[in-house]
């Protein structure tokens, strides 16, 4: 690769701790930053090195293939691994993007929405957040993963919390969500030390390694395999466990919802996936008929229901966050498939989302800005104030819809395709009927703000008002992508297609 | 002049408690340092000791009032402290790194790996102490120092 020989060789063969050291450590130096503005810039340029170095990750993973990084020097199993390959690598990448297109966002928006004051230890906590997410996803430990889903969690929970300069229910919503989010973090590390008790060991490969050689293990591994699913459940919102969800989204600084949105679900999906398929096998016959029956039956009721829900709320912001519950079901549909076609189709939804999702609630976040508008009944007449925004909002709008040459069509046609080999046509009725409550309640948003006038303030008409350059740039970028990976401008949409289905063959290969 | 009889009796009803706990916080504070530095090759280490140390400051908190502790342990030092301890902690890191090894490897911080492991550790046990001890601290404070800030009309 060519671009490879770019990056410094120090970087990429030490890039995995490297990705969730900087951040980590430069959110400690940020937190005592006497300057609000000198900390938007350290977070900020954090971020950037961060992705490109996740970027270079992802370069090496695909001349070279899979990398271990030794932490400390302690080889594992006994020590700590951080794994780069073909699952983690996207999701690092996807993550650590997502972080420079909020902190472009966030530079205005938190001028607006947060304390003075607060600010600097607000980019700190972002940045721990952004460590613990990175660090979930990379490391190769199954302690280790805990110990990081905890520092992304708490960081989490004050962030939310920031949110009640704006909205006093911010403080709820976060509460809830402490509550919530430190149940599933319990379920999912009292699995872990099942598991560790049964294999005696905590290194994934060498916990996969030792259950198929005890094909499947005995009753513990089934409990742990149980408690590992309802914690990752409910921090991925899946579907009955998915109530902290909307009021989080809602209620907290808009950055953090996007943040949130478009990564921290993802990452808890993703260790969904490698619990499922890398560290147990859904060829156990537990973990298959939990796959089967559970991930699907909850992926398509979710769908549904969330989807109905959707079209209820008065709030923007509520009807996006229950059509990401909804979101998460098409993932779950795609694993729960558990062919080559269905995992594939899930990951590259998982991509496709975050990408569709970060620039809705960006969106939205400027609309905020502008007029303070978070209803739908508000949003008359926006096509005329804020024709920018609303464009990109139409278009992430119209791909999360699944519109033919947006990112959107392409996951959900994979997936259809995908359960129509497996004969399951049942599924692909549901897949349509969704989307179909999908435009009920996106376009409901749509028809008001385009066919509605322009609201009179003070007996004048709305004047035109767009959102300032910082909010405009990540949400077009973000709408472009989408349409890109929908028509495959610039090959992206067969890269992701390729890193769906290049991951998809790593979950179903390495088990035994 | 007050009366000189009635004054100690109105004023300090927990003397006792006060001229014992005078004896016992440097002694606290001491022990933590024990357990800190025996952390290394035997039971202890940051976190404990962390606990400990903070537990002597808590004690002088919990007898002598909340003002006096600010005074003797500044609530400016809170905020220097948690960070301060994370960078040492991740500064080590960083230092094996500057030096060739991986991140966090001890044995290249001296010419003998054996060396290199055991200032390693002592370096990490340090961040944490300083960590440990100001988060537990600033946790006391902000419970002790609370103060209703929302009326009950806001709600």
């Amino acid at each position: 690769m060519d671009l490879l020989s770019l990056f410094p060789s120090w970087l990429i063969e030490h890039g995995a701790a490297f990705i969730i050291i900087l951040p980590l450590l430069m959110g400690a130096i940020t937190s005592i930053l006497p300057s609000r503005s000198l900390a938007w810039w350290t977070a900020f340029i954090v971020t950037v090195i961060v992705t490109l170095t996740s970027f270079g990750l992802v370069l090496n993973m695909m001349s070279e293939g899979t990398t271990v990084y030794s932490m400390g020097g302690w080889d594992p199993p006994h020590g700590i691994g951080l794994v780069v390959d073909a699952l983690s690598a996207p999701v690092l990448l996807l993550i650590s993007a997502m972080a420079v297109l909020t902190m472009v966002y966030g530079m205005p928006a938190t001028i607006a929405e947060v304390e003075p004051k607060k600010r600097a230890p607000f980019y700190a906590a972002f940045l721990l957040c952004f460590a613990g997410l990175m660090g979930m996803v990379v490391t190769g430990d199954a302690f280790n993963v805990f110990v990081f889903l905890e520092v992304s969690s708490i960081s989490t929970y004050a962030l939310v919390a920031m949110g009640a300069a704006r909205d006093r229910r911010a403080l709820t919503a976060s509460f809830n969500y402490l509550i919530m989010g430190s149940i599933g973090a319990t379920f999912f590390v009292i699995g872990l030390g099942f598991l560790y008790m049964e294999t005696g060991t905590l290194n994934m490969a060498d916990m996969a390694r030792i259950l198929a050689d005890l094909d499947g293990g005995s009753r513990v591994a089934k409990v742990a395999f149980g408690f590992i699913v309802v914690g990752l459940g409910l921090k991925l919102a899946m579907f009955p466990l998915h109530t902290w969800l909307p009021g989080a989204y809602a209620y907290a600084p808009s950055m953090v919802t996007i943040f949130l949105a478009s990564t921290a679900t993802k990452a808890a999906l993703y260790l969904l996936l490698r619990f499922t398929f890398t560290v147990f096998d859904p060829s156990f016959e537990y973990v298959g008929t939990l796959v089967k029956y559970l991930l699907i039956g909850v992926g398509v009721v979710g769908m549904i229901f969330a989807s109905l829900q959707a079209i209820f709320q008065t709030d923007v912001r509520r009807t996006l966050a229950f059509s990401s519950v909804a979101q998460v079901g098409y993932m779950l549909l795609g694993i729960g498939l558990a062919t080559a076609a269905g995992l594939a189709a899930g990951y590259l939804h998982l991509l496709n989302h975050a990408v569709i999702k970060g620039g809705l609630f960006i969106a939205l976040g400027a609309f905020w800005y502008r007029f303070g508008i978070t209803r739908v009944e508000d949003f008359q007449g926006l096509s005329k104030t804020m024709p920018w925004t609303m464009g990109a909002f139409t278009v992430s709008a119209l791909s999360l819809i699944g519109v033919p040459f947006t990112a959107g069509f392409v996951s959900k046609v994979n997936l259809a395709t995908a359960a129509a080999d497996k004969g399951w046509w049942w599924a692909v009725a549901v897949i349509v009927v969704t989307s179909v409550l999908a435009i009920i309640y996106m376009g409901r948003i749509l028809l008001s703000a385009y066919f509605g006038d322009a609201p009179e303030i003070n007996g004048e008409v709305a004047k035109r008002n767009e959102a300032p350059l910082m909010m405009l740039v990540p949400m077009w970028v973000l709408a472009i992508m989408s349409i890109a990976i929908g028509s495959n401008i610039f090959n992206l949409g067969d890269n992701f297609v390729g890193a769906a289905e290049a991951a998809a063959r790593l979950l179903l290969g390495s088990g035994a | 002049m007050p009366d000189p009889i009635q004054e100690p009796i109105e004023h300090d009803p927990h003397v006792i408690l006060r001229v014992v706990s005078k004896f016992l916080i440097p002694f606290i504070a001491l022990f933590a340092f024990y357990v800190q530095f025996h952390g290394d090759f035997g039971p202890g280490g940051g976190f404990q000791a962390g606990v400990i140390l903070a537990a002597s400051v808590i004690l002088y908190a919990l007898i002598f009032g909340l003002d006096a502790a600010k005074k003797a342990f500044p609530p400016s030092w809170i905020r220097i402290g948690m960070t301060l301890g994370v960078l040492i902690y991740g500064g080590t890191g960083v230092l094996a790194w500057i030096l060739g090894g991986e991140f966090l490897n001890y044995s290249v911080l001296a010419h003998d790996a054996a060396h290199g492991q055991h200032y390693g550790i002592i370096a990490i046990e340090l961040g944490v102490l300083v960590t440990v001890a100001t988060v537990m601290v600033a946790i006391f404070y902000a419970f002790g120092s609370r103060q209703p800030d929302m009326e009950s009309e806001d709600w």
